[in-house]
Protein backbone atom coordinates (compact mmCIF):
# COMPACT_ATOMS: atom_id res chain seq x y z
CA UNK A 1 0.00 0.00 0.00
CA UNK A 2 2.86 2.26 -0.80
CA UNK A 3 0.06 4.59 -2.78
CA UNK A 4 -1.72 5.43 0.55
CA UNK A 5 1.37 6.35 2.43
CA UNK A 6 2.68 9.65 3.10
CA UNK A 7 6.85 9.68 2.67
CA UNK A 8 8.74 12.04 3.80
CA UNK A 9 12.14 14.00 2.80
CA UNK A 10 14.10 16.17 4.84
CA UNK A 11 16.81 18.73 3.43
CA UNK A 12 18.29 21.57 5.25
CA UNK A 13 15.27 23.13 6.88
CA UNK A 14 13.09 21.86 3.90
CA UNK A 15 10.52 18.94 4.29
CA UNK A 16 8.90 17.39 1.80
CA UNK A 17 6.12 15.30 1.88
CA UNK A 18 5.00 13.51 -0.87
CA UNK A 19 1.31 12.91 0.03
CA UNK A 20 -0.72 9.49 -1.74
CA UNK A 21 -2.86 9.15 -4.50
CA UNK A 22 -6.28 9.45 -3.01
CA UNK A 23 -5.56 12.33 -0.26
CA UNK A 24 -9.40 11.84 1.53
CA UNK A 25 -10.28 11.30 4.72
CA UNK A 26 -9.54 7.74 4.92
CA UNK A 27 -5.45 8.21 3.86
CA UNK A 28 -5.20 11.83 5.83
CA UNK A 29 -5.86 10.08 9.42
CA UNK A 30 -2.41 9.03 9.83
CA UNK A 31 -0.75 12.49 8.78
CA UNK A 32 -1.54 14.63 11.70
CA UNK A 33 0.69 13.03 14.35
CA UNK A 34 3.66 11.90 11.78
CA UNK A 35 3.90 15.56 11.01
CA UNK A 36 3.38 17.47 14.17
CA UNK A 37 6.38 14.87 15.64
CA UNK A 38 8.50 15.53 12.42
CA UNK A 39 7.94 19.47 13.08
CA UNK A 40 8.82 19.15 16.61
CA UNK A 41 11.93 17.78 16.65
CA UNK A 42 13.16 19.67 13.46
CA UNK A 43 13.81 23.15 12.53
CA UNK A 44 11.44 23.18 9.47
CA UNK A 45 11.53 26.83 7.53
CA UNK A 46 9.63 25.38 4.75
CA UNK A 47 7.08 22.61 3.89
CA UNK A 48 6.69 21.31 0.43
CA UNK A 49 4.01 19.26 -0.50
CA UNK A 50 4.31 17.20 -3.96
CA UNK A 51 0.71 15.96 -5.74
CA UNK A 52 2.95 14.48 -8.15
CA UNK A 53 1.17 10.95 -7.30
CA UNK A 54 -2.28 12.40 -6.27
CA UNK A 55 -5.06 12.39 -8.62
CA UNK A 56 -7.77 12.66 -6.27
CA UNK A 57 -8.40 15.16 -3.27
CA UNK A 58 -11.47 16.34 -1.56
CA UNK A 59 -12.40 18.44 1.24
CA UNK A 60 -10.09 16.19 3.74
CA UNK A 61 -7.07 17.39 1.68
CA UNK A 62 -7.82 21.02 2.18
CA UNK A 63 -8.29 20.41 6.11
CA UNK A 64 -4.64 19.11 6.54
CA UNK A 65 -3.28 21.50 4.48
CA UNK A 66 -5.29 24.53 6.31
CA UNK A 67 -3.66 23.11 9.28
CA UNK A 68 -0.41 22.84 8.65
CA UNK A 69 -0.57 26.25 7.17
CA UNK A 70 -1.58 27.45 10.35
CA UNK A 71 1.28 25.37 12.23
CA UNK A 72 3.95 26.80 9.73
CA UNK A 73 2.92 30.46 9.97
CA UNK A 74 3.02 30.20 13.90
CA UNK A 75 6.75 29.66 13.31
CA UNK A 76 6.88 32.02 10.75
CA UNK A 77 7.63 29.65 8.02
CA UNK A 78 6.15 28.79 4.71
CA UNK A 79 4.45 25.77 1.89
CA UNK A 80 4.61 25.67 -1.49
CA UNK A 81 3.55 22.72 -3.86
CA UNK A 82 4.53 21.16 -6.74
CA UNK A 83 3.29 18.49 -9.59
CA UNK A 84 -0.41 18.99 -9.29
CA UNK A 85 -2.80 18.09 -11.82
CA UNK A 86 -5.75 20.68 -13.19
CA UNK A 87 -8.02 18.93 -11.20
CA UNK A 88 -6.24 19.19 -7.61
CA UNK A 89 -5.28 22.69 -8.74
CA UNK A 90 -8.87 23.61 -9.21
CA UNK A 91 -9.69 21.81 -5.88
CA UNK A 92 -7.28 24.07 -4.06
CA UNK A 93 -9.11 26.79 -5.65
CA UNK A 94 -12.38 26.10 -4.18
CA UNK A 95 -11.09 25.32 -1.16
CA UNK A 96 -9.67 28.30 -0.83
CA UNK A 97 -5.63 26.96 -0.51
CA UNK A 98 -4.19 28.18 -3.33
CA UNK A 99 -3.97 32.12 -2.40
CA UNK A 100 -2.16 30.59 0.86
CA UNK A 101 0.38 28.36 -0.82
CA UNK A 102 2.20 28.87 -3.83
CA UNK A 103 2.57 26.33 -6.75
CA UNK A 104 5.74 25.60 -8.58
CA UNK A 105 6.45 23.35 -11.28
CA UNK A 106 9.28 21.24 -10.28
CA UNK A 107 10.52 19.97 -6.96
CA UNK A 108 13.70 22.26 -7.04
CA UNK A 109 11.37 25.54 -7.81
CA UNK A 110 9.21 24.64 -4.80
CA UNK A 111 12.00 23.87 -2.35
CA UNK A 112 13.67 27.50 -3.09
CA UNK A 113 10.62 29.65 -4.51
CA UNK B 1 -31.06 -5.62 -30.21
CA UNK B 2 -33.56 -7.90 -29.91
CA UNK B 3 -36.20 -4.93 -30.97
CA UNK B 4 -34.93 -4.66 -34.41
CA UNK B 5 -36.21 -8.40 -34.76
CA UNK B 6 -39.55 -7.91 -33.43
CA UNK B 7 -40.09 -4.97 -35.75
CA UNK B 8 -39.10 -7.25 -38.42
CA UNK B 9 -41.34 -9.76 -37.75
CA UNK B 10 -44.20 -7.37 -37.35
CA UNK B 11 -43.43 -6.04 -41.04
CA UNK B 12 -43.72 -9.02 -42.43
CA UNK B 13 -47.00 -9.83 -40.93
CA UNK B 14 -48.44 -6.30 -42.41
CA UNK B 15 -46.36 -4.35 -44.03
CA UNK B 16 -48.55 -0.73 -43.81
CA UNK B 17 -48.15 2.37 -41.90
CA UNK B 18 -49.80 1.52 -38.86
CA UNK B 19 -46.87 -1.47 -38.52
CA UNK B 20 -44.19 1.28 -39.32
CA UNK B 21 -45.68 3.56 -36.79
CA UNK B 22 -45.58 0.80 -33.80
CA UNK B 23 -41.78 0.11 -34.71
CA UNK B 24 -40.98 3.28 -34.23
CA UNK B 25 -42.96 3.48 -30.98
CA UNK B 26 -40.92 0.24 -29.64
CA UNK B 27 -37.91 1.64 -30.33
CA UNK B 28 -38.09 5.20 -28.77
CA UNK B 29 -39.53 3.26 -25.58
CA UNK B 30 -36.37 0.83 -25.56
CA UNK B 31 -34.26 4.05 -26.15
CA UNK B 32 -35.73 5.55 -23.14
CA UNK B 33 -35.40 2.25 -20.92
CA UNK B 34 -31.44 2.23 -21.52
CA UNK B 35 -31.88 5.62 -20.40
CA UNK B 36 -32.98 5.04 -16.97
CA UNK B 37 -31.27 3.27 -14.70
CA UNK B 38 -30.79 2.51 -10.64
CA UNK B 39 -28.42 0.75 -8.21
CA UNK B 40 -28.59 0.67 -4.63
CA UNK B 41 -26.02 -0.69 -2.31
CA UNK B 42 -24.83 -0.93 1.42
CA UNK B 43 -21.99 -0.62 2.82
CA UNK B 44 -20.14 -0.68 6.38
CA UNK B 45 -19.42 2.73 7.50
CA UNK B 46 -15.71 2.66 7.21
CA UNK B 47 -13.39 5.23 5.93
CA UNK B 48 -11.62 2.86 3.32
CA UNK B 49 -15.26 2.88 2.01
CA UNK B 50 -14.88 6.30 0.93
CA UNK B 51 -12.95 5.75 -1.90
CA UNK B 52 -15.00 2.46 -2.82
CA UNK B 53 -18.45 4.34 -2.56
CA UNK B 54 -17.24 7.06 -5.38
CA UNK B 55 -15.00 4.68 -7.37
CA UNK B 56 -18.55 2.78 -7.95
CA UNK B 57 -20.45 5.61 -8.41
CA UNK B 58 -17.88 6.78 -10.58
CA UNK B 59 -18.30 3.78 -12.94
CA UNK B 60 -21.98 3.64 -13.03
CA UNK B 61 -22.37 7.16 -14.64
CA UNK B 62 -19.38 6.51 -16.83
CA UNK B 63 -22.14 4.80 -19.33
CA UNK B 64 -23.63 8.83 -19.05
CA UNK B 65 -20.53 9.72 -21.63
CA UNK B 66 -19.35 12.05 -18.90
CA UNK B 67 -16.37 14.66 -19.36
CA UNK B 68 -13.36 14.09 -16.96
CA UNK B 69 -14.19 17.29 -15.04
CA UNK B 70 -17.61 16.06 -14.40
CA UNK B 71 -16.60 12.39 -13.21
CA UNK B 72 -13.79 14.32 -10.67
CA UNK B 73 -17.26 16.14 -9.12
CA UNK B 74 -19.68 13.56 -8.96
CA UNK B 75 -16.42 11.37 -6.96
CA UNK B 76 -15.63 14.44 -4.89
CA UNK B 77 -19.29 15.40 -3.94
CA UNK B 78 -19.58 11.28 -2.68
CA UNK B 79 -16.94 11.17 -0.68
CA UNK B 80 -17.38 14.38 1.16
CA UNK B 81 -21.47 12.85 1.66
CA UNK B 82 -19.57 9.13 2.71
CA UNK B 83 -17.09 11.08 4.90
CA UNK B 84 -20.06 12.90 6.81
CA UNK B 85 -21.68 9.86 7.26
CA UNK B 86 -18.64 7.76 8.56
CA UNK B 87 -17.24 10.47 10.83
CA UNK B 88 -20.27 12.38 11.97
CA UNK B 89 -23.53 9.85 10.92
CA UNK B 90 -21.77 7.21 13.02
CA UNK B 91 -18.63 8.73 15.14
CA UNK B 92 -16.37 6.87 13.69
CA UNK B 93 -18.54 3.55 15.36
CA UNK B 94 -19.95 1.26 13.27
CA UNK B 95 -23.16 1.17 11.06
CA UNK B 96 -24.36 1.09 7.56
CA UNK B 97 -24.28 3.26 4.77
CA UNK B 98 -27.19 3.34 2.02
CA UNK B 99 -25.95 4.42 -1.11
CA UNK B 100 -28.24 5.19 -4.56
CA UNK B 101 -28.05 6.47 -7.50
CA UNK B 102 -30.11 7.31 -10.64
CA UNK B 103 -29.72 8.10 -14.21
CA UNK B 104 -32.70 9.81 -15.82
CA UNK B 105 -31.82 10.56 -19.49
CA UNK B 106 -28.84 13.58 -19.00
CA UNK B 107 -29.55 13.71 -15.01
CA UNK B 108 -27.46 11.60 -12.75
CA UNK B 109 -29.08 11.34 -8.45
CA UNK B 110 -26.58 10.06 -6.35
CA UNK B 111 -28.80 9.86 -2.16
CA UNK B 112 -26.47 8.57 0.70
CA UNK B 113 -28.01 7.96 4.08
CA UNK B 114 -27.29 6.74 7.35
CA UNK B 115 -29.22 5.99 10.32
CA UNK B 116 -26.70 7.76 12.78
CA UNK B 117 -26.49 10.41 15.11
CA UNK B 118 -28.54 12.92 12.97
CA UNK B 119 -27.52 16.80 12.52
CA UNK B 120 -29.43 19.28 15.00
CA UNK B 121 -28.94 22.48 12.78
CA UNK B 122 -28.48 21.66 8.99
CA UNK B 123 -28.53 25.53 8.45
CA UNK B 124 -25.25 25.76 10.62
CA UNK B 125 -23.72 22.40 8.97
CA UNK B 126 -23.89 23.57 6.25
CA UNK B 127 -22.14 26.61 6.57
CA UNK B 128 -18.56 27.28 4.88
CA UNK B 129 -15.93 26.09 7.50
CA UNK B 130 -18.61 25.17 10.36
CA UNK B 131 -16.98 22.11 11.46
CA UNK B 132 -17.73 20.00 15.02
CA UNK B 133 -14.37 18.87 15.33
CA UNK B 134 -11.43 19.77 17.86
CA UNK B 135 -8.42 18.67 16.17
CA UNK B 136 -8.22 21.13 13.38
CA UNK B 137 -7.78 18.61 10.83
CA UNK B 138 -10.92 18.85 9.44
CA UNK B 139 -11.71 21.80 6.83
CA UNK B 140 -15.54 22.40 7.76
CA UNK B 141 -15.85 22.24 3.63
CA UNK B 142 -17.74 18.95 3.21
CA UNK B 143 -21.52 20.60 2.25
CA UNK B 144 -19.59 23.48 0.47
CA UNK B 145 -18.04 21.12 -1.85
CA UNK B 146 -20.93 19.14 -2.36
CA UNK B 147 -22.68 22.00 -3.45
CA UNK B 148 -19.58 23.66 -5.82
CA UNK B 149 -19.49 20.04 -7.64
CA UNK B 150 -23.21 19.21 -7.90
CA UNK B 151 -25.84 20.69 -9.48
CA UNK B 152 -28.65 20.48 -6.18
CA UNK B 153 -28.04 19.43 -2.82
CA UNK B 154 -30.89 18.47 -0.50
CA UNK B 155 -30.46 17.74 2.73
CA UNK B 156 -33.14 16.21 5.58
CA UNK B 157 -31.85 15.06 9.10
CA UNK B 158 -33.09 14.10 12.14
CA UNK B 159 -31.51 14.17 15.38
CA UNK B 160 -31.10 10.29 16.33
CA UNK B 161 -32.63 9.11 13.26
CA UNK B 162 -29.87 9.75 10.63
CA UNK B 163 -29.57 11.76 7.13
CA UNK B 164 -29.95 11.35 4.22
CA UNK B 165 -27.92 13.59 1.31
CA UNK B 166 -29.72 14.04 -2.13
CA UNK B 167 -27.64 15.28 -5.12
CA UNK B 168 -28.51 16.06 -8.61
CA UNK B 169 -26.09 16.74 -11.16
CA UNK B 170 -26.86 17.26 -15.13
CA UNK B 171 -24.39 15.08 -17.16
CA UNK B 172 -23.06 16.63 -21.00
CA UNK B 173 -25.16 19.44 -21.45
Amino acid sequence: MADASFTYEAKGQVLVIHLPRELDHHNCRNLLNETDLLLSENYVARLVFDFGRTTFMDSSGIGILLNRYKQMSRSGGTMTYYGASRQIVRILHIGGVAKLIRGFESKEAAMKG
Amino acid sequence: MAWQMAGAHTKQAGGNKMDRKNENETAQNMQRAEEKNRFYMEVESRSQNEEFARVVVAVFMSRMDPTLEEVDDVKTAVSEAVTNAVIHGYRNGSGIIYIESEIEGKELTVSVKDTGAGIPDIEKAMEPMYTTDTTGERSGMGFSFMEAFMDQVQVQSRPGEGTVVIMKKQIGR
